[in-house]
């Protein structure tokens, strides 16, 4: 890794990141996205609050990720303003399938899997568990 | 204000704020690293760390894996923090059965990956940068997740 690479990683933003991390994980438990039961009542129409959360977290991004590429030039910490196209194919309508399968079965997903850790919930390691066997079993299939 | 309280019987408030909150951590990453932060994408790069293969040896991996962790240790410590404040230190539980959790979470972690992208990636993220295949994504995921939670909502009343 060297100068160049917008991914570079030193103190200041090694703590961004950790700070940026810790909202997300205290949103998420605010939001009681962190409960399996909240996130399948939403998926049962009984308890819209999920479009919410979504909707505010992904209303504040879409004014960073236009707003800020616009008004500076470069991140406060130096680097790129990096994007992360992605890709309508098969494989991701298949795996957002798969993902909704799994997501409706357990009423989890990454974010509060990782948060469980923090929460105390051991119940859902279970589940984490099995979200690390399942980035385990795409890569070892994955076509190159 | 009942048709608020039908669609939100919990409040709503809470939704909101933690909502905008997790937003603010995204926007936090992108102002001041420049970096686009979903969270499925972990479950990728740390095995990079362990496994030799090609595909996990991709530069998008490699480069990005020691952030990724410290943005999830991030979010173990925001959780934390809600646990001994907001929960005053009460221990969280799921009736949710631990085969569901299990099965649910890899298929989770299999379709993440496959599909580049899950709930924050493609729907914080992807719709924040208002890219039309990460709505595709959400759409199809949400269809069939609720496919899913009704039919074991129905098969087990």
């Amino acid at each position: 890794m060297n100068i160049l690479n917008p991914n570079t990683l030193n103190l200041p933003k090694a703590l961004v990141t950790l700070i940026a991390g810790a909202l997300f994980g205290f949103g998420l438990s605010l939001a009681t996205m962190v409960q399996p039961e909240v996130v399948l009542s939403f998926l049962r129409f009984e308890d819209w609050g999920l479009m919410l959360v979504m909707g505010g977290a992904a209303g504040l991004s879409l004014v960073a990720y236009k707003g800020f590429p616009h008004w500076l030039s470069r991140p406060l910490l130096g680097g790129k303003f990096l994007t992360q196209p992605a890709i309508w194919n098969r494989q991701t309508v298949i795996g957002s399938a798969i993902f909704g399968v799994g997501w409706g079965l357990s009423g989890v997903c990454p974010g509060p899997a990782i948060a469980a850790l923090g929460t105390g919930n051991t119940d859902i390691l279970w589940a984490l568990g099995g979200i690390v066997m399942g980035g385990l079993a795409h890569g070892l299939t994955a076509q190159e | 204000m009942n048709f608020i309280n039908t669609l939100f019987p919990l409040g709503l408030q809470h939704y909101l704020l933690g909502g905008l909150t997790i937003g603010a951590g995204v926007a936090l990453l992108y102002l001041f690293n420049g970096w686009v932060g979903g969270m499925s994408s972990v479950f990728s790069s740390s095995w990079s760390w362990v496994s030799k293969r090609t595909f996990f040896q991709q530069a998008r991996f490699v480069d990005t894996r020691s952030w990724r962790l410290i943005y999830a240790l991030g979010v173990v410590l925001g959780a934390l923090v809600w646990r001994f404040t907001l929960a005053a230190g009460e221990t969280q539980h799921t009736s949710v059965p631990v085969w569901q959790l299990l099965v649910g979470g890899f298929l989770v972690g299999y379709g993440a990956r496959l599909g580049n992208g899950c709930t924050s990636g493609h729907g914080i993220c992807g719709l924040g940068s208002l890219q039309l295949p990460s709505l595709g994504a959400v759409l199809t995921f949400m269809a069939t997740a609720f496919l899913t939670a009704n039919l074991m909502a129905w098969s087990l009343a």
